[in-house]
């Protein structure tokens, strides 16, 4: 899609490990390039400040609030969203926050996800002052907090499990981007 | 069951008549295809989907779709009564498939979601169409095989006959199911709870993995052809008018493909004046926002304040009352009678929902009608009030019903849609209009604040022998702005010889509605703070004065002193009230409330550091909704939600007036529950043998005065007013 403007910029960069070109306004946030121009709707839009979480995607591995984040800043970058987890939905956090039922409303949901999957990458067995450290930006309206804490554990040790195991499709589509 | 004659008299009439007849209210055409007669019923038949009615699909992979009827808004109920209905029809929970019904109030009733209604209201009726479809598919199996349908039994999604031990899957046995004539529904016969397969599981939602994937669910999701995208900017004082805008300069802005004043009128929950600025991506359309001028003519609410509201409130408290709704025995004899009388005054803020998806609706415009896409929990609202305001019948006037990423009872007002219905006319097309942070904050229906004007008195044994409450809210003569009122059987009341209920309300231009347990989740943090200080007025455990006053005659009807007494005990027991010794800084605070049917005792354990930084360490919920946990799952996360929402209301939670506006605008300065400040909460069941109901609301309005409680047993401090933030609760 295109949108005529002048102070448009073309960007290019990887999406969930494909390439992926857009031309938008260089201070177009990625959370709406995302939702409304490459028709990716998992990120969502909770306040538009970065106090809520709730469009958390990953740049490099980093987890960023899309909803402040420019597509200027975008050009070259590895951007992976909910969508890339894991082709099939069976990362072990999605597979984690299935088997605890998770979800009241679920739109905070995605978001929660990306910043656990940055913790785990980083940190492979958080503590629980780790998980409320590195989910603090996240909110919860409806309050399923302790199902995300008790979530986050046991994605933490299924990874473990499966690191001991084979490569699995689910453990191997946690890496970032480039695959 | 016969087959269907030639008769002109439809299904549908058929159905509704029996059910008018039987139990007295309209419960919609539980089973009827979209056909009046014989020849189209076959011809249904014909397609590859053997259409059972308006709730259920079966394919001939036995594959079951079952309709969700209700708005889900995150209490569960897409999951919920599609298990009622399969409980019954007696199929595997893997072989169901769910799909959101439209709002159709045809093929169904009752297309709501609030007052946690949802499980009284369709706990029966959902139960009798899957019976009923059973019996349709036994009655198929019999006339298959030219047995009697005595001889027939179900299991798992098939028709037995024993005696020759054959079995039909229900697959096979849909098409010919569709030709008969449906039962009337209460004549079905439902299961023994005892036999319950699926109710009492702990199903998970049934959108969970598209919730975790990320696909397209919610209102914000929805993308139809040719849609533009819209912002609306409103007055900040509520009702206000446009005077004029820069509109010339706003549509040369990038993306913008059009922008226009919408007068609105006066009814602050209808369409109210502001400006729409229509672009190719809401992007543009917000960025344009920022370039907007507009001059409002802001009308009288420009002269309240929250300050204001205080200031009246306390000069209300001295004056007569305006109303009285309650006067057992002579309160004032029994206070000059009393070994202690105690006064206080209590208050709470306007506090907003903040529904984590702001509000937002999808509308098209095209030869005069409406599609509307919406999160709404009373979507029939929002399709009257699009027909009343914008002049379009309702029957030309379609709703789509899409999950809502949060609801509260925000969603219950209707005004994005009638907006969003506004913006599309105008254009003549397809537009998402979507609400930013800011607008979500700042035109909300609001929780109103209230105020309690107490007194209590025990006797010399410590017996609460009189109890008044003087309550100032806002209203206009004999009635409370919405969700403003307080009932006239408040506890204590009924279980106090003497007791007075006495309301003054003062006029408000802010927009009021229900908040998750509307009325209690304010009243509860008043009424069972009071009681606390009563009992230790009275020199009492909190836990066995309030016992002891359930060991009163209770006058007239209200709530049911054993069910309360059995959830005081059984929180009692599983928390240890009593039994520990706290240090200083630390204690429990224990509160009841009886709210949407539900008997909930809270107890909470918080610590307050002496730079009086509050932490909740532990909550303890016991709850009493009848005698099934319909889903044990799904009813847990309800109940710790609403804890952790009384908890963030208690906390910080505030919604000020200046000027007529609001101050607060993001989640900065209206502070949710965040993961490190979650403590755990155990939840309890205490299964009685009373109706089955809800579970959305009622464990909330015990948690901010359990806390304020607790709060005393720890520091000695006695909180009268929330948020807790405006406190200085340190100590040495």
């Amino acid at each position: 899609m295109h949108i005529s403007n002048e102070q448009n910029m073309k960007v290019a960069f990887r999406l969930n490990g494909k390439p992926a070109a857009v031309d938008a306004p260089a201070e177009m946030p990625l959370l709406w390039v995302l939702r409304d121009i490459l028709d990716l709707k998992g990120a969502k839009f909770g306040c538009g400040l970065g106090q809520c979480g709730a469009c958390t995607v990953h740049v490099n591995g980093m987890p960023i609030r899309s909803c402040i984040w420019p597509i200027s800043a975008t050009a070259g970058v590895d951007v992976l969203t909910i969508e890339g987890l894991s082709p099939s939905g069976t990362h072990p956090l999605q597979r984690a926050w299935e088997e605890l039922d998770v979800p009241q409303c679920g739109y905070c949901q995605a978001g929660q996800i990306m910043s656990a999957a940055a913790l785990l990458a980083k940190t492979p067995k958080p503590t629980d002052e780790q998980i409320d450290s590195a989910m603090q930006g996240n909110v919860c309206r409806c309050g399923t907090y302790l199902r995300i804490r008790q979530a986050i554990k046991r994605a933490s040790a299924s990874r473990r499990a499966d690191a001991d195991g084979p490569a699995t499709e689910s453990n191997r589509a946690h890496e970032p981007v480039d695959r | 069951m016969k087959e269907s004659d030639q008769s002109s008299l439809t299904r549908r009439e058929f159905l509704r008549s029996t059910a008018i007849a039987g139990g007295g209210f309209v419960i919609g055409a539980y089973f009827i295809s979209r056909v009046g007669n014989v020849a189209e019923a076959f011809a249904a038949t014909q397609t590859t989907e053997t259409p059972l009615g308006a709730f259920i699909r079966i394919t001939p992979d036995n594959i079951v779709t079952i309709i969700a009827k209700n708005p889900e808004i995150g209490q569960g109920v897409k999951t919920h009564l599609p298990m009622m209905i399969a409980e019954e029809l007696d199929v595997e929970w893997n072989n169901v498939r769910v799909e959101q019904g439209d709002f159709d109030t045809v093929k169904y009733s009752e297309q709501w979601a609030g007052n946690s209604s949802a499980t009284p209201i369709n706990w029966t009726t959902m139960r009798q169409v899957g019976a009923a479809a059973r019996a349709m598919l036994i009655a198929a199996a019999a006339q298959t095989w030219s047995v009697p349908e005595s001889e027939c039994d179900t299991a798992a999604g098939s028709v037995t006959h024993k005696p020759t031990n054959r079995r039909l899957s229900y697959g096979t046995l849909a098409a010919t199911a569709t030709t008969l004539t449906p039962p009337a529904l209460d004549t079905v016969r439902l299961k023994d709870p005892k036999d319950f397969r699926i109710i009492g599981q702990r199903i998970h939602g049934v959108d969970n993995h598209a919730i975790l994937t990320g696909k397209p669910l919610y209102g914000i999701d929805v993308s139809v052809p040719d849609m533009k995208y819209a912002v609306y900017e409103k007055c900040p004082v509520f009702g206000g008018k446009v005077s004029s805008a820069n509109l010339d300069e706003i549509k040369n802005q990038p993306g913008v493909r059009n922008a226009f004043v919408i007068e609105g009128g006066n009814d602050l929950r209808g369409l109210l004046g502001g400006v729409a600025i229509v672009a190719d991506t809401w992007y543009a359309a917000n960025a344009a926002r920022k370039k907007l001028e507009v001059k409002w003519d802001e009308g009288p609410a420009a002269k309240q304040s929250t300050v204001g509201f205080a200031s009246m409130a306390e000069q209300l408290s001295k004056q007569k009352p305006q109303r009285l709704l309650r006067n057992d025995g002579d309160v004032e004899a029994a206070l000059k009678s009393a070994a202690r009388v105690v006064n206080a005054a209590y208050t709470y803020p306007f506090v907003a929902h903040a529904t984590l998806e702001p509000q937002n609706c999808t509308a098209r415009y095209e030869d005069g009608k409406f599609e509307v896409w919406a999160g709404s929990q009373l979507p029939a609202d929002g399709r009257e009030m699009i027909s009343r305001t914008l002049g379009v019948p309702e029957k030309d006037i379609i709703i789509h019903m899409v999950r809502a990423g949060g609801g509260f009872g925000r969603r219950l007002h209707v005004d994005s849609m009638v907006e969003a219905a506004a913006i599309a006319k105008q254009i003549g097309g397809a537009v998402k209009l979507i609400w930013s942070r800011e607008d979500d904050m700042r035109h909300d229906f609001y929780r109103p604040a209230g105020f309690h004007y107490l007194t209590g008195a025990v006797d010399i044994e410590g017996k609460l022998t009189a109890w008044k409450d003087h309550f100032i809210s806002f209203g206009e003569g004999d009635s409370f702005v919405l969700a403003g009122g307080i009932s006239a059987s408040e506890f204590p009341a009924r279980f106090v010889p003497n007791c007075t209920i006495e309301t003054s309300v003062m006029p408000l231009g802010v927009p009021t509605g229900r908040l998750r347990a509307p009325g209690s989740n304010g009243i509860a943090f008043a009424i069972e703070s009071f009681l606390d200080e009563m009992a230790h007025a009275a020199d009492k455990d909190p836990l066995q004065f309030r016992l002891d006053i359930l060991s009163n005659t209770a006058a007239g009807n209200g709530a049911d002193p054993v069910r309360i007494r059995g959830v005081l005990e059984l929180v009692a027991q599983k928390s240890g009230w009593g039994a520990t010794k706290h240090p200083r800084g630390t204690g429990m605070g224990l509160a009841f409330y009886f709210s949407h049917r539900g008997y909930f005792a809270e107890v909470v354990q918080a610590t307050v550091t002496r730079a009086g930084k509050v932490k909740v360490d532990k909550v303890w919920v016991a709850g009493d909704i009848g005698p099934t946990i319909i889903n044990p799952s799904n009813a847990e996360n309800q109940v710790q939600g609403a804890v952790l929402d009384g908890l963030a209301q208690a906390l910080g939670q505030e919604i000020t007036i200046e000027n007529g506006r609001v101050t607060q605008a993001n989640f900065k300065n209206f502070p949710l529950m965040r993961i490190d400040r979650v403590p755990a909460i155990e939840v309890h069941w205490k299964l009685s043998d009373s109706p089955v109901t809800g579970v959305g609301e009622p464990a909330l309005p015990p948690a901010p005065p359990a806390l304020c409680n607790a709060i005393f047993a720890a520091t000695g401090r006695r909180i009268r007013s929330l948020p807790l933030s405006k406190h200085d609760l340190s100590w040495s």
